[in-house]
């Protein structure tokens, strides 16, 4: 008895859960009158969408926020893969030292530091580009802690006998450890992509037109009070803009719920 | 025979430090450069065309410290760290022991639990809009069925904060639940069955053997909460913009504001410098537990 109330309690908190979604799917589908009133018997309208669609360079903001995940994950991908074996499997006098130094940075928030990252993009000449974005996430402490650990449980055999073969450092790291660590990578992107597919704050900032703006930040300006939008339309955008990653999510949930868990745990 | 080791120990170092070389750019340029600039920023004053900045030492934190808006931003950001921290958490620990248990529909209940965490808080904003709109938004409309009056979730101070709360509560507790879902099933399960044999209760044997078991768990999953109560602030662009009267607005809001709409760099690099340390007695805090537990290990 308990357990069947317990797993109705698990349902409707679920339900509960993904309603804010639901209703979205409702409201997008529907004028705004059908849907604040909740007629069940509307006729479905695909009007909002074509309203929405039409309200915003969407097509360039997804092509820079694509750009920029891409950017990201690359850089991401290259220095943490350097540094990860760098400190896994070099050993050097000060290793530890700055290997503490760099774990700092998970407390240290690129959001926390706003203020003085502007004026070091704007130094850069990186402002309202792409790379402007970009870049303060390039060197992530996490992902280098991240390819450590992985790179740390690669056998030291599989090395020497690279090494044997003649290989160079960096032969040994394309050969050997990349390969050995390709779960690993998937896990990383799969979180890295999610993260910064969704990051508002610094993009906000950094951008100042539809040049280098993504998805979230061309959100937000068209949900404005100002721009007179109504709910409907409102949510057909919301759609359109999480409808990837949903839909990628949705197909690989398992791979996402792991790739998350990976990344954290380890 | 030395000689050929030191050498060998000099192209390690130098290998070492060429491989180091790309990130520690990077983290110096965008995390260490910043920090330092950022405390160094904190004890100058605002520059004008007309006068300089010049330096004035602690007078940035003292008026910081004199401005009533700060205090409340800083008790703000108390409660909802306050609130949002053990809700999440209590939430995750509940949601991941039923997605562990054998119910039915357990895929469904998972992929719901987990699906805020992968929307952006914007988008996810934008949805929370629909429930908290004063006229027809969902909340009213179900409360007018059972007679209530509406209420302007948003738009008063009193209930603001709260309804921002709720938001971040729905968009961390999928999260965690992911790595209480993970511990769960590192639990042996001959610990069940002895618990079964025993007699001991479901609740018995969640109480004494499940949660204490979690207790790692529940540290990392603390220390990640604290962060993000800092960080977490996306939808405050979106549902309030830190209103009415400041009544939701949070630290990291109010170093936006000052920076890039006030142009008041000095106030919001003192306010920044002061949750670097707060977030650096939290690191130094981990890494003590977390060395600790590596003692009796």
């Amino acid at each position: 008895m308990s357990r069947k109330f317990e797993a109705a309690l698990a349902i409707v908190l679920a339900i509960l859960w993904i309603s804010p979604l639901i209703f979205a799917f409702w409201a997008g589908f529907h004028t705004v009158t059908d849907a604040v009133n909740f007629r069940l018997t509307a006729p479905l309208t695909l009007d909002n969408f074509r309203t929405a669609w039409d309200g915003a360079p969407w097509l360039r903001y997804f092509l820079n926020t694509f750009i920029l995940v891409t950017l990201i994950l690359i850089g991401q991908f290259i220095l943490c893969t350097l540094a990860g074996f760098a400190f896994a499997q070099i050993g050097f006098k000060g290793r530890d030292t700055v290997f503490v130094l760099v774990l700092l940075q998970l407390f240290i928030l690129p959001e926390v530091l706003i203020v003085e990252n502007y004026r070091v993009a704007a130094s850069l000449g990186l402002i309202d580009t792409l790379m402007g974005i970009g870049a303060p996430y390039m060197a992530s402490a996490f992902g280098i802690f991240l390819m450590r650990q992985t790179f740390k449980s690669v056998p030291k055999d599989l090395d020497e006998a690279a090494r044997i073969e003649g290989c160079s450092t960096l032969g040994v790291l394309w050969r050997v450890y990349v390969p050995a660590a390709r779960p690993t990578y998937l896990a990383y992107a799969l979180v890295s992509i999610s993260t910064h597919w969704n990051n508002f704050l610094w993009p906000l900032i950094v951008t100042n037109s539809d040049n280098a703006r993504p998805l979230t930040v061309g959100l937000s300006l068209f949900g404005a009070p100002e721009n007179g939008v109504d709910i409907s339309i409102i949510s057909a955008a919301t759609i359109m803009m999480i409808a990837p990653l949903l839909i990628g999510f949705l197909i690989f949930q398992r791979q996402f719920v792991q790739a998350f868990l990976t990344a954290g745990v380890k | 025979m030395t000689d050929h080791f030191a050498l060998q120990r000099r192209r390690r170092a130098i290998n070492g430090w060429l491989l180091l070389a790309p990130s520690l750019v990077m983290l110096s340029v965008f995390a260490l450069y910043p920090s330092v600039a950022t405390v160094f920023t904190s004890l100058w004053s605002r520059g004008t065309r007309r006068s300089p900045s010049e330096f004035v030492g602690l007078e940035n934190y003292r008026h910081m410290f004199d401005d009533p808006g700060f205090w409340l931003v800083v008790q703000n950001n108390l409660f909802y760290a306050g609130l949002t921290i053990p809700v999440s958490i209590g939430m995750a620990l509940t949601m991941a022991l039923w997605a562990n248990a054998t119910l039915p529909a357990r895929g469904f209940v998972r992929t719901a639990y987990f699906t805020p965490t992968v929307l952006p808080m914007i988008a996810a904003a934008n949805l929370w809009l629909f429930f908290y709109t004063p006229s027809f938004g969902i909340l009213n409309q179900i409360a007018g069925l059972f007679g209530a009056d509406p209420v302007n979730w948003l738009g008063q101070p009193s209930t603001a904060l709260w309804a921002i709360c709720v938001v971040t509560i729905w968009k961390e507790s999928g999260f965690f639940m992911i790595f209480y879902l993970a511990a769960l099933q590192t639990i042996p399960p001959d610990l069940k069955e002895a618990a079964d044999i025993e007699g001991a209760s479901r609740w018995t044997y969640t109480r004494c053997i499940a949660l204490p078991l979690l207790m790692p768990t529940t540290l990392f999953i603390l220390v990640n909460a604290m962060i993000n109560s800092v960080k977490l602030i996306d939808h405050l662009f979106i549902l309030t913009k830190g209103g009415p009267s400041d009544s939701s607005k949070l630290i990291l809001y109010y170093i936006w504001e000052h920076a890039f709409a006030y142009f008041d760099r000095p106030t919001a690099a003192a306010m920044t410098a002061l949750v670097l340390a707060v977030l650096g007695i939290l690191a130094a805090l981990q890494f003590a537990i977390f060395d600790k537990k590596a003692h009796y290990r």
